[in-house]
């Protein structure tokens, strides 16, 4: 160390991820609304020749929400929660500030060369896995950094116990790598037999095992890139924004291990009625229903971490983003389980349903998380006080009205849809031809869209709050950092 | 004795023995904490308590620490 300056927490990487979540954020959500208006209105597919049309842009949403505003997110709260809770700091080790900063240069370019391959139509068509395998080496190279910098700051660490969000970090970290590792795997056919573009593969896997391996890495990538970090965010937000210490901390420990030997079987609710063996989909189903109980232990000792604190819920815009969150957490593990149930899935699977159920989770649980964990940490790394507190209510209203448009919608969409599809007459013929469900569906669609807007429109909002923050928000001191509640200017 | 037969006894005890592990953790964690062995519940402060100044909960010794550059 050696220097006469008092010691403090560095959040030079941390800065950089916050960057990257607003702009990919903003990205994926914007493509997200248009293909969300092509599904209603067409017409909307041919703006741009084939590179607006509904199969280029999807990938790009689904990527960019999840790899590139998500994954931000996490990076960006682990770079500066992970310096907090083991109380040290990155200026204490430059190996690691090194390992920092080469991790988000990686980062941004395996996400930047992802969205121009997509574009481009290049992709190995597999849900989630899409990138072609050079960029899936880049993908293994920021991962390792990320793993390098997590245990290289636990390596040098002052406070011995690693809180329970540490915990959550890590098992995401391990388990992502494993998932990546094994879905991944490919063959490079230019490389092996001469034939395609130096770039294309074939997966090793074919057929049902396909599916199989698919989907144990599908589901869990909800685990663990979803649940998992979030979960670590919220251990760490709620109770530093709220002053309140976790309601119970033997319950966090408790809910740890139960989700992290759960969720691994879960998968098979995935393929329910497919041709993997029944038993595995039965298993499936089962661990679905269990899955409750480790997630509802987490989000429900979130919200008795505001035991007699709920009135800071109308005062504090940011305890309104985190404890509407772990509502909607608590609502997408109990509609997930509903529909990993063989019978309802038979009604639900292809169905418009599965995209509500998604959205609760994503926008409802991982945005709110993420877009409340941004907010937090603005006014510490740029010692400045949060821009308005009133853009932040407007936001929150609007993006809650979206998240309610955009599941209701999709919940009648989805079960109009299973049922038409399965209706007979009295003689078995099929009532209806696909058509027909279509013209149905055409509100929901609209409906769906318009909430999607409403959602975009707030996370517009939250950028501007942002930059303004950081431009001309009132300076503050360290005293007036060091609090819980964030310091946000009421206008 | 078929082997979906030795799969179902092996699924049925495997399941068994989690739930068990299970509930012994449970009763573990609250037996530590009632009779003073370890406070768990102390650790929850580690997030609000997270300032680089102030001392930590349970300071890493000296000796135990790595050489930091
Ligand atoms: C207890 C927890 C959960 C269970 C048991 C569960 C179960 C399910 C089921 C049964 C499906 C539909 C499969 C199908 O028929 O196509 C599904 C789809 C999905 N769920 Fe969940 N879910 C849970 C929580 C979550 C959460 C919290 C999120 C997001 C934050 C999420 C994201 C997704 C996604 C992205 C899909 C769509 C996969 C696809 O592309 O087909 N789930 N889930």
């Amino acid at each position: 160390m050696g220097n006469q300056n008092p010691l403090a927490y560095d959040y030079t990487v941390a800065k950089l991820f916050l960057f990257t979540t607003v702009l990919f954020g903003i990205i994926g959500m914007t493509v997200g609304v248009l293909i969300a208006f092509q599904m209603a209105f067409p017409e909307l597919n041919y703006l741009f020749g084939e590179y607006a049309t509904f199969s280029r842009l999807r990938p790009i949403h689904t990527n960019g929400v999840a790899f590139g505003f998500t994954v931000s997110g996490i990076f960006a709260s682990w770079y500066y929660v992970g310096q907090r809770v083991l109380k040290v700091s990155m200026a204490e080790s430059k190996f690691l500030m090194t390992v920092g900063k080469l991790h988000f240069a990686v980062y941004v370019l395996t996400i930047l060369l992802a969205v121009v391959t997509l574009f481009m139509g290049i992709t190995t068509s597999k849900e989630y896995s899409e990138l072609e395998w050079p960029l899936d080496l880049l993908v293994v190279v920021f991962w390792v950094l990320w793993g390098v910098s997590i245990f290289g700051l636990i390596g040098i660490r002052r406070e011995r116990t690693l809180y329970i969000s540490i915990w959550y970090y890590i098992a995401a970290f391990l388990a992502v790598a494993m998932l990546f590792l094994f879905n991944n795997m490919a063959v490079p056919t230019a490389i092996v037999s001469g034939h395609g573009d130096w770039f294309h593969s074939v997966s090793w896997y074919a057929g049902t095992n396909d599916a199989l391996v698919q989907w144990w890495f599908g589901h869990n990538a909800v685990a663990f890139v979803f649940t998992t970090p979030i979960v670590a965010m919220i251990y760490y937000f709620l109770p530093k924004e709220s002053g309140q210490a976790v309601y119970s901390y033997k319950l966090s420990l408790l809910s740890f291990w139960g989700l992290m030997f759960v969720y691994l079987w879960a998968g098979g609710h995935h393929l329910i009625y497919s041709t993997v063996p029944d038993w595995m989909q039965t298993m499936g189903s089962v661990f679905s229903v269990v899955l409750i109980l480790p997630s509802w232990g987490s989000a429900i000792n979130m919200l008795l971490t505001m035991k007699g604190e709920w009135q800071q819920l109308q005062t504090n815009p940011l305890i309104k983003f985190m404890v509407l969150g772990s509502t909607f957490y608590m609502l997408s593990t109990l509609e997930g389980p509903i529909q990993a149930i063989k019978s309802v899935n038979a009604l639900a699977h292809f169905t418009d349903w599965i995209p509500g159920h998604v959205h609760d989770g994503t926008l409802g649980w991982v945005g709110f998380m993420v877009i409340a964990a941004m907010y937090h940490m603005t006014p510490r790394l740029f010692k400045k006080e949060l821009y308005s507190k009133s853009l932040m209510e407007t936001q929150f209203w609007l993006q809650t009205t979206g998240i309610v448009l955009y599941f209701s919608s999709m919940w009648i969409a989805g079960i109009t849809q299973g049922m038409m599809w399965r209706a007979t007459d009295e003689f078995g013929n099929l009532s209806y031809s696909f058509i027909d469900t279509v013209v149905v569906l055409h509100p929901y669609y609209t409906i769906r869209a318009i909430g999607g807007l409403l959602y975009l429109v707030g996370i517009f909002i939250w950028a501007y709050n942002l930059y303004k923050t950081i431009k001309v928000g009132r300076d503050l001191s360290d005293k007036e950092i060091n609090v819980n509640a964030s310091p946000m200017s009421a206008n | 004795m078929d082997l979906g037969q030795i799969q179902a006894y092996a699924y049925f005890f495997f399941t068994a023995f989690l739930v068990i592990v299970l509930y012994a953790y449970i009763f573990h964690l609250y037996r530590a904490q009632k009779k003073g062995t370890r406070d768990y519940e102390k650790y929850g402060n580690l997030a609000l308590d997270d300032e680089v100044s102030t001392k930590p909960l349970e300071k890493i010794e000296e000796s135990e620490e790595t050489p930091k550059k």
